[in-house]
């Protein structure tokens, strides 16, 4: 196992871990405002400080995991739920219609300028995490179908295909027990780069207001909200910041290091 | 080349075509009459009716669709609901931010990546190798506006070298430059992270052509090969990255934007998108995805010129 590997996977695991310990115990009441405590450095009863209402900034950060995780996850799960079968469909018949019409579509998609057209998805349909995730997962759908595709039409003409060809299986039956097995390391390295994206994407939505709405924490609105007081207490700008870089980076290095471990061959073409 | 030209081309007005219909169709759907929304919430029925008349509001939507994609091919894109100024005047000037802040931070993210990628490719495996990709790392995980938020930490408020935010106007160039520095290195941060990463990637990959073995056996030594033959054969990746991270550098800046207080296209989408100014939010969007479009269309045909062999590819 790679250093590579085991950092990312102790960083995604810590996080998951916060977001998760969260549902049972926080260090503080979330929404409990003490004003007269507001601002405080981080010290043995605050252990990261607290926020402009006096709200402890450790618990706001692990609910906080949670809206992020959540977003993300789930926009990743929309790239694999409908990218990858459109990827497979186009695959399995190269060439035709179908596939052209799932290409010209995917490369439509990957014209616009994402961020772009989250904003405008997410405040047209109003703020909020279903829209965010929705608004982050379209953009994850062509993706996974572009992966997919590519993949999959390298394996199409491999001889394991043409046995079960031969053995009287149709396309689709071939693309589900054949070729998904054999592209599964690819999608997972590409979900946890999506995953890390998505992380960003999110917080990048609810800095700007469109995220998830109060009184639902997101690190995204922290930073936000700790915009303005930057110059009075600067912990509590630099500490969520630090969450979403320690979350991505983590998910990040997972990925680099399940790509060399899952796909040796890789290593010499990563990037 | 003709025929490549002629595909590219036809593919690129049906990009456009269809971006433009997407874009018509997410703005119409949006809940919230203009008219409603100008008048608020006690205006007579018959004074919203006039008023969406006023705006043309009462039109069919395919026509609709027609006179806004037509204006646009003329260079006019409507007058907006609330200022009741043209949109190509209000783009133009807020243009005059977030252009120059989008090539400054290109030449800012190049400027980092090249000496950064041609370092870690000529000492791959070593100290110097693994310090600009742990570097690497780390830039494409910050977010650039919370890079923003520390960048004005430090240089605004502590240092006091540049201001926390606003746009003097260009009256003053060097003053303007000068405002829009923090913004553009916040920006540059992870695109220089990416860019570094794909030229260490690709000079790697050339390492290990005939043309740079017999360079070394002239006497060469790996950075100089990699500098005078490396470099130029690994331009071609480095250069579909550098047409993409113009659209991301566009896109980018509009959370920049919001971070520094600049009056660009990002405030503007802002503004209109609370104000309901439809006109304004589409107008503003397709000019984006137009400069993304044109940006992939002329790196394509950068490729076919310098390439021929993609010209059949493609």
């Amino acid at each position: 196992m790679s250093r590579t590997l085991i950092t990312g996977a102790l960083l995604t695991a810590l996080v998951l871990a916060a977001a998760l310990l969260s549902y049972v115990w926080t260090p503080a009441d979330p929404e409990a405002m003490t004003i007269a405590d507001r601002l405080q450095p981080p010290n043995a009863a605050h252990w990261l400080g607290t926020d402009h209402f006096g709200r402890d900034i450790l618990t706001l950060l692990m609910i906080g995991a949670r809206t992020s995780i959540a977003v993300a996850l789930v926009a990743v799960g929309i790239g694999i739920a409908l990218g990858v079968p459109l990827g497979l469909a186009a695959a399995a018949r190269h060439s035709s219609l179908l596939d052209e019409v799932i290409s010209r579509g995917n490369d439509l998609v990957f014209a616009f300028p994402s961020l772009v057209i989250a904003i405008l998805i997410t405040a047209i349909l109003g703020p909020g995490a279903l829209n965010a995730i929705l608004a982050i997962g379209i953009f994850n759908i062509p993706v996974f179908a572009r992966l997919t595709r590519g993949a999959a039409l390298g394996l199409w003409s491999r001889e394991f295909i043409l046995a079960a060809r031969v053995a009287g299986k149709g396309r689709a039956r071939i693309s589900a027990e054949h070729i998904l097995p054999n592209i599964a390391n690819l999608l997972i390295v590409q979900g946890t780069i999506q995953f890390s994206l998505g992380i960003l994407a999110e917080a990048g939505l609810s800095y700007v207001g469109l995220g998830a709405q109060p009184p639902t924490p997101s690190w995204g609105r922290m930073l936000a909200e700790a915009q303005t007081m930057v110059a009075l207490a600067p912990h509590v700008a630099i500490i969520p910041g630090l969450a979403i870089v320690f979350t991505v980076l983590g998910l990040n290095l997972l990925g680099d290091g399940l790509r060399d471990t899952l796909d040796p061959r890789l290593k010499v073409q990563r990037l | 080349m003709l025929a490549y030209l002629t595909r590219r081309l036809t593919s690129l007005i049906l990009s456009l075509a269809v971006a433009s219909l997407e874009i018509f169709l997410v703005v119409e759907v949006a809940p919230g009459d203009p008219a409603r929304f100008m008048l608020g919430i006690n205006a007579r029925p018959d004074t919203v009716a006039a008023l969406r008349a006023e705006l043309g509001l009462d039109v069919p939507r395919v026509e609709r669709y027609l006179a806004w994609v037509g204006g646009m091919l003329t260079g006019d894109f409507g007058t907006s609901y609330t200022y009741r100024a043209p949109v190509t005047e209000m783009i133009a000037d807020r243009l005059w931010v977030s252009l120059p802040l989008a090539l400054y931070a290109l030449a800012l993210s190049t400027v980092l990546a090249f000496p950064a990628g041609l370092l870690a490719a000529a000492k791959r495996g070593r100290a110097g190798d693994y310090g600009v990709m742990a570097g690497t790392q780390l830039g494409i995980a910050i977010p650039n506006f919370w890079f923003a938020m520390l960048l004005v930490l430090l240089f605004a408020i502590n240092l006091g070298w540049f201001s926390a935010g606003g746009f003097p106007g260009w009256e003053n160039p060097a003053l303007a430059i000068k405002s829009l520095t923090l913004p553009a290195v916040a920006l540059a941060l992870p695109q220089a992270a990416i860019l570094a990463r794909v030229l260490r990637s690709a000079l790697i990959e050339i390492t290990g052509e005939d043309f740079m073995r017999t360079a070394r056996a002239k006497g060469l030594t790996r950075g100089q090969a990699l500098w005078r033959h490396g470099l130029r054969n690994a331009l071609i990746p480095v250069l579909t990255i550098l047409g993409l991270q113009f659209s991301f550098l566009l896109a980018g800046a509009i959370i920049i934007e919001q971070v520094f207080f600049l009056p660009g296209l990002g405030r503007l989408i802002f503004q209109s998108i609370s104000q309901r100014d439809l006109i304004v939010v589409e107008s503003v969007v397709m000019l984006l995805v137009f400069a993304v479009i044109m940006v992939n269309f002329l790196t394509d045909l950068a490729y076919a010129i310098v390439d021929p062999r993609l010209r059949r590819r493609a």
